[in-house]
């Protein structure tokens, strides 16, 4: 490349960053003051988007900008009204999930309103041309964009430091609880808060349109690459996420500008990979204080006891006389719930026991499904092989993505794991000579033997079944209390001699691994594999599984997949916004049974 | 809620300041700490309240100022009830409060932080600038834009209770703010204490140490596993050295 080529790539990351500060920005804020990681910020985005797009065709463009970044501001001030405001004193997890129904919500209502097509913008009146540099030539817009990163952090950095609200917001962010005694009113603090980072992530999304078409599956882009800039920057460093945002937009347009476009995530995931491995807590953040807030809330965990024994023997009897008298449409859905099953325990299993954070559980599922017919296909490997291999390569992804998420805690992990699954989704659907794209692959059959529905639910059952008492039995080993100990007092137990972080670094590769044989199994029930199943929307689906079960019940992801795969079989098919009605449940959830359905279930007994 | 603050306001100014804890139960998730606890904190007196190491002293304070919520029992200041409100009403209410653990914002300099606890002039309290707050504490004043991370215990002390007086309060909670201090400056801070009572504010003082609220304080409480055991006057438990020796780690 000419040295005008790479300056024009230059400016053109430039530009590209501005955005991505305004959202990881917001991000940042809001995680600050509230300690809520807005999982649907990317979302805000999306609208900002929408929005602007569907103005400027009736205000033209340079109010619709402005317009369009107010009305997503003042819909986050909702927002913190009526959902946050209820859950800021429930476990972490809960508030994640909220605001991660929120994100489906949201999409569905964007489906709704504006359809499935992407929607072209405007260019900018007055900023439509081109500048010419040497012999290469740069939109006037990126100019202007390159203008307004560095100015809103300006504009912050003195909101922040010379305004009597920015006084509040620095001193709420260090102890809110202490703010309070002295007579902040945190509710407005926060109402502003949350308002002025859905105003700049609408703003990110609205200056976004002349550069790209408004889009459904830009909220979940924009959030993982947020989340990638935040951790990088460090949360709650506003200037930590401008560099941060720099740093990877640079890195992934000269990706791009190499024709490596292919490559952009692994070369993103690459940069966040080595600031973490140089500075656990990002460029310009620092370790985080013991948060001050209400006390975590720890979860007992009881062995089951002879009745839940007997009545598992019951069951498991029942599972295997159940194809007997059942058709082939009822053995293939049983299939399918005995695989979540399997899917929902190893999701417990790190949520659970090792307190750990997946917001991206599905990627190991979905990795056991493609490496299953990857093998199976394009190996040319028989069938019971490439079962077994398949969830060795979920299992080695967990180990290496596992090595990160175990080093930083709680929330940061959290979204490490949801931009890990990002990652690999974007992987499964843009490799297309591996992957098949978003076509996927087809003709992933079991061997002749097992080619029979009754055949295949044997296999399944087997193998569930025994991973899932595997797991259980991990739980109660010596190895599951130690984990349970590193959970709720990490310093008593490194004390005592526990190695935490490789605990869960196993406990995390563990759960992987047992994901993967329940991907595998699910690709070769199917016959095909496409990325949905390893997409978000699976990831959620098990963590709702989860919830519904409850987590401090041993056999709730037993229950809750049951359920939930039993009712999206029936219900699926008849709502059109499946979406949105999951979220809805989530949200019902999570503010009537903070807990889970189990333990309300149980409070009732 | 600023309206019924103005008009609680409105109807007290003319009332003498007054914390009264009735027959509280409280304590942490589900495990109490305060049994039928009852206090009384009169006007423009300084009260110690005295007991051991986890007799349940700063219990009480955190769930006068709401930060933690009461089982049973009332709270009363200025004969409002103060169970059901939050952290920040009751601040506003005039009752300040310094913790134990100092909890200044360390990420902000020593006039932000003074900035965090204003609130408007209140009737029947004295007011507070941060200039007359450095002629109560000098050494702050040599500090204003100092971050409150490279800030000695002392200094810290200091800024926390004027950073408690921005608010203008009528009583003053204080949390053991003795602990750990030279000598000089433990002198320093029971003067002030005593020119804050001397202004007409109340003190509910917590302390373990009897010599520290020998100081400042002329009426005791002494609690003891959460309950309380003893109230009288300061000479009196000096003249008891029984009473001393049961209750207090001499
Ligand atoms: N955050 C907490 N969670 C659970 N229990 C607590 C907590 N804080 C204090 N306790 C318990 O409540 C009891 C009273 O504690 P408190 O802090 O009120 O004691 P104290 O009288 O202030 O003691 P000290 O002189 O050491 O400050 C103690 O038994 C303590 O263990
Ligand atoms: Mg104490």
């Amino acid at each position: 490349m000419e040295y005008t080529s790479v300056l024009i790539q230059f400016l053109n990351g430039l530009a590209s960053a501005s955005s991505l500060f305004l959202v990881a920005a917001g991000l940042s804020l809001i995680f600050g003051v509230t300690r809520v990681v807005n999982f649907a910020h990317g979302s805000l985005y999306m609208l900002g988007m929408y929005m602007a797009v569907w103005l400027s065709e009736r205000i033209g463009f340079w109010l619709a900008v402005p317009m369009a970044a107010a009305i997503v501001g003042l819909l986050g001030a909702v927002v913190e009204m009526v959902l946050l405001r209820k859950i800021y004193q429930a476990p972490e997890l809960l508030q994640l999930l909220a605001t991660f129904a929120l994100l489906l919500v949201i999409k569905d209502a964007a489906l709704w309103v504006w359809g499935a097509e992407d929607l072209l913008g405007p260019r900018a009146p007055g900023f439509a041309g081109t500048v010419q540099i040497a012999d290469g030539a740069l939109p006037q817009y990126d100019l202007l964009l390159i203008a307004l990163g560095p100015l809103v952090l300006v504009v912050l950095h003195f909101m922040l430091a010379k305004t009597r609200w920015g006084i509040l917001i620095r001193a709420a962010t260090q102890d809110r609880e202490m703010a309070g005694a002295l007579g902040v009113n945190q509710r407005w603090l926060f109402t502003g808060v949350f308002a002025l980072g859905a105003l700049l992530a609408g703003l990110g999304g609205a200056l976004q349109i002349p550069r790209e078409p408004a889009n459904l599956s830009i909220d979940l882009s924009v959030i993982s690459d947020a989340f990638v800039v935040v951790v990088v920057g460090g949360l709650g460093s506003i200037p930590g996420a401008f560099l941060a945002a720099l740093l990877i937009a640079q890195a992934k347009t000269f990706c791009i500008a190499l024709g490596y476009s292919k490559a952009t995530l692994v070369v993103e995931f690459m940069v966040m990979a080595a600031v973490l491995v140089i500075r656990p807590w990002g460029l310009l953040g620092r370790v985080p204080a013991n948060l001050r807030g209400p006390a975590a809330v720890p979860l007992p965990f009881h062995p089951p006891s002879p009745r839940m024994l007997r009545i598992f023997a019951v069951l498991s009897g029942a599972l295997v006389l159940l194809p007997l008298a059942s058709d082939a449409y009822a053995l293939v859905l049983l299939t399918d719930i005995l695989i979540f099953a399997l899917f929902a325990t190893s999701l417990h299993f790190i949520l659970g026991p090792a307190g750990l954070y997946s917001f991206g559980h599905a990627a190991y599922f979905g990795l056991g499904a493609y490496a299953a017919g990857i093998f199976s296909l394009q190996g040319k490997f028989p069938m019971e092989l490439a079962l077994a291999l398949a969830p060795l390569a979920a299992g080695l992804a967990a180990l290496v993505f596992g090595w990160f998420c175990v080093r930083l805690s709680g929330v940061y992990s959290a979204m490490l794991t949801l931009a890990f699954a990002q990652i690999a989704w974007s992987a499964a659907f843009q490799w297309d000579a591996l992957t098949g794209g978003s076509n996927g692959i087809v003709g992933v059959w079991p061997a002749p033997w097992l080619a029979s529905k009754t055949a295949y639910y044997y296999l399944t059952l087997l193998l569930c079944a025994g991973a899932i008492i595997f797991l259980w039995r991990a739980i109660f080993s010596p190895f599951g209390y130690a984990l349970r100990a590193a959970r709720d007092a990490p310093l008593r137990a490194e004390a005592s001699g526990i190695a935490v972080r490789s605990m869960q670094w196993a406990a995390f590769t563990i759960a992987g691994l047992t994901a993967g044989i329940a991907g595998a199994l699910y690709a070769f029930s199917k016959g095909s594999i496409s990325p949905e199943a390893m997409g978000v929307q699976r990831s959620v689906d098990g963590l709702v599984m989860v919830m519904l079960g409850g987590l401090q019940t041993l056999s709730g992801p037993l229950w809750g997949a049951a359920l939930f795969t039993w009712l999206q079989d029936a219900a699926a098919r008849n709502i059109d916004y499946w979406r949105a009605a999951t979220g809805a449940v989530i949200l019902a959830l999570v503010l009537l049974w903070p807990n889970g359905l189990g333990s309300f279930l149980q409070s009732k007994k | 809620m600023h309206e019924s603050v103005a008009f609680i306001w409105a109807n007290l100014a003319s009332r003498p300041a007054m914390l009264e804890f009735k027959r509280l139960n409280a304590g942490y998730g589900r495990a109490q700490t305060l049994f039928e606890f009852d206090l009384q904190l009169g006007a423009g007196e300084v009260l110690a309240l005295l007991g051991r190491n986890g007799a349940g002293k700063s219990t009480a304070l955190k769930a006068a100022i709401g930060l933690l919520p009461t089982f049973s029992g009332e709270i009363f200041f200025h004969k409002i009830k103060l169970n059901d409100l939050e952290p920040f009403q009751i601040s506003r209410l005039g009752l300040g409060y310094v913790p134990e653990d100092r909890r200044i914002f360390t990420d902000l300099t020593v006039m932000e932080n003074l900035a965090v606890g204003r609130q408007p002039p209140r009737a029947g309290a004295p007011h507070w600038t941060p200039e007359q707050l450095f002629e109560l504490f000098p050494n702050l004043g040599r500090m204003r834009e100092r971050r409150g991370s490279s800030m000695s215990g002392g200094e810290q002390q200091m800024l926390s209770i004027a950073r408690s007086l921005m608010g203008n309060p009528s009583t003053l909670l204080l949390d053991e703010p003795f602990e750990g201090l030279a000598p000089l400056i433990v002198e320093g801070i029971a003067k002030t204490i005593r020119a804050l009572k001397h202004k007409g504010l109340s003190v509910l003082l917590c302390e373990q140490n009897l010599r520290y609220a020998r100081l400042v304080a002329e009426r005791v409480c002494i609690i003891e596993k959460g309950r309380l055991c003893h109230t009288g006057t300061m000479a009196e438990l000096d003249a008891d050295p029984a009473l001393r020796e049961r209750y207090l780690s001499v």
